[in-house]
């Protein structure tokens, strides 16, 4: 058929993929790289990585930010990388990790809540949402033991629960929910003490925000893989809401004044 | 050795071309009409759950009238080709010409070789940034594809409902307007008026929507736009 070539016939456009057109994937098939298996050559040192990602829950959802850098090695490789991202109208997604096969497994993911979508004619709940994005996770574990790790923050608005919801993975494609808040990427640690010193249970989207921010800052303060608000260049942190309206960009007004107010405490 | 018989060609051809009419014909028809802020899609449907209209892309939609099997076989082929389209080279790349193309390539394809034909007839229909650029293609049980302007109309009551669309439509309707035309144009396919209204499933590609521009109205929201507007024609 001149339409559609495969004969994969359900409603994921992952396991079509999977199923008709592998080299599509984003994830790479490493063990026929002989270089890898002797261990010459060290991935981790020669791309691109995507560092700090962080969540966390307040009153009306959640909120997900990202810093704006990539690190190649010792040099930067990029200062206005986007981490986070929409998944659909009630999620969002953020990745640290090896930055190319992040950004594709993020378009795989839109496209699949997209594609089951248009197929089912209704959208998957939070959790297959979840579930499917560890599968994901999962089918990348070779490329993550060369050093292409993936590990995303997976978050939305639970419509059924009527509340926020963050889910963490691990490489092996580990499922976990967390209550409060989440951060990961090597600055992940540091922003983890901070989310943890301040945060409470219902906040409203201010405090939330401020949060969010002050916990870059220090992630950026001590990791050099990090960025904070680059002020300079105008360059400042992506975060997004996700509440029962859907999911929102804030805007750079609302985190330029919040970020000036944190860097200037710095100086102190 | 049995010697098959003899059928010509053209009588085949005639048999496959009368099955699939009239089995299209049992279908109740679908009308895409353009409006000033987009394009609408509309069909007579007791079904709230079993859809004739459905988002493929951006801003494109597909209608399908005849065996419900096969034109969902078809949408479901046609959301996949743009996913992966759109997938491995970029959203823009989906263009509604080629999807129509390949539809009519694959419905035209089964026509000639296999012994059944597809009773269907589709709409493959797209939104563009400016009305002119709005694309409307028709594709028949043979693979016939027709490019329409304003409007179109599938299904078994095609012709006398075109015959009505093409005394009243006029361009820059409303969105108000152009459902109760459509309404007034699906009733025009009677041949005498049903005592009771059927439920009506209507899809919107609405122009100055962000992002995916497919809307799909739910029934009582359908009905609710379209009543008073049928009556007060009604009066006049």
């Amino acid at each position: 058929m001149p339409l559609f070539a495969g004969s994969y016939d359900g409603a994921s456009f992952f396991e079509l993929l999977r199923h008709d057109f592998p080299h599509l994937l984003p994830f790479q098939q490493l063990h026929n790289v002989p270089q890898f298996a002797t261990g010459e050559c060290r991935l981790m040192e020669t791309v691109p990585l995507a560092t700090t990602v962080l969540a966390l829950r307040f009153a009306d959802g959640v909120v997900i930010a990202g810093d704006r850098q990539a690190t190649e090695g010792f040099e930067v490789s990029s200062r206005r990388i986007e981490k986070v991202y929409k998944a659909d109208d009630y999620s969002v997604i953020a990745m640290a990790g090896a930055a190319g096969p992040c950004l594709e497994m993020i378009k795989l993911f839109q496209v699949e809540m997209e594609h089951y979508h248009k197929i089912e004619g209704e959208t998957l709940a939070l959790d297959g949402k979840a579930n499917k994005l560890a599968q994901m996770v999962k089918q990348n574990l070779p490329a993550a033991f060369q050093g292409l790790i993936v590990i995303p923050i997976f978050a939305g608005y639970d419509l059924r629960l009527q509340q926020g919801r963050i889910f963490k993975y691990d490489v092996t494609g580990g499922r976990y929910e967390e209550l409060q808040f989440y951060a990961t990427g090597s600055g992940g640690k540091e922003a983890r003490s901070t989310l943890k010193k301040f945060f409470k249970a219902a906040m409203s989207r201010e405090a939330a925000l401020a949060l969010a921010l002050e916990a870059l800052v220090d992630a950026a303060d001590v990791d050099v893989g990090t960025s904070g608000p680059d002020l300079i260049r105008g360059i400042y942190p992506v975060v997004k809401t996700v509440t029962c309206h859907g999911v929102t960009d804030v805007s750079e007004d609302e985190i330029r004044p919040l970020s000036e107010r944190l860097i200037a405490a710095l100086q102190g | 050795m049995a010697v098959p018989f003899y059928v010509s060609p053209d009588q085949i051809m005639q048999d496959k071309a009368e099955y699939a009419r009239k089995g299209i014909a049992k279908g109740r028809s679908i009308v895409a009409v353009e409006y000033a802020e987009g394009l609408l899609l509309m069909a007579e449907n007791p079904s709230a759950s079993l859809n004739k209209i459905s988002e493929i892309y951006d801003r494109i939609a597909f209608a399908g009238v005849g065996k419900y099997s096969e034109f969902e076989n078809l949408r479901k082929a046609g959301i996949r080709y743009a996913d992966l389209k759109g997938y491995s080279y970029s959203r823009q790349d989906v263009t509604t010409k080629s999807l129509a193309n390949a539809y009519s390539e694959t419905i035209g394809t089964i026509f000639t070789r296999d012994p059944k034909p597809l009773e269907v007839e589709i709409l493959v229909v797209e939104v563009g940034e400016t009305p002119s650029q709005n694309e409307m293609y028709h594709v028949s049980f043979d693979g016939t594809i027709t490019d329409r302007r304003q409007f179109a109309v599938i299904g078994g009551q095609a012709d006398r409902i075109r015959t009505y669309l093409q005394e009243h439509y006029r361009t820059d309707l409303s969105l108000a307007e152009a459902l109760a035309l459509s309404r007034r144009s699906l009733l025009a396919g009677y041949e005498r008026p049903p005592v009771e209204e059927s439920a009506l499933e209507v899809g919107l590609l609405e122009r100055g929507r962000v992002g995916r521009k497919f809307y799909r109205m739910t029934q009582t929201e359908a009905a609710r736009a379209i009543r008073p507007l049928t009556m007060d024609h009604e009066h006049l």
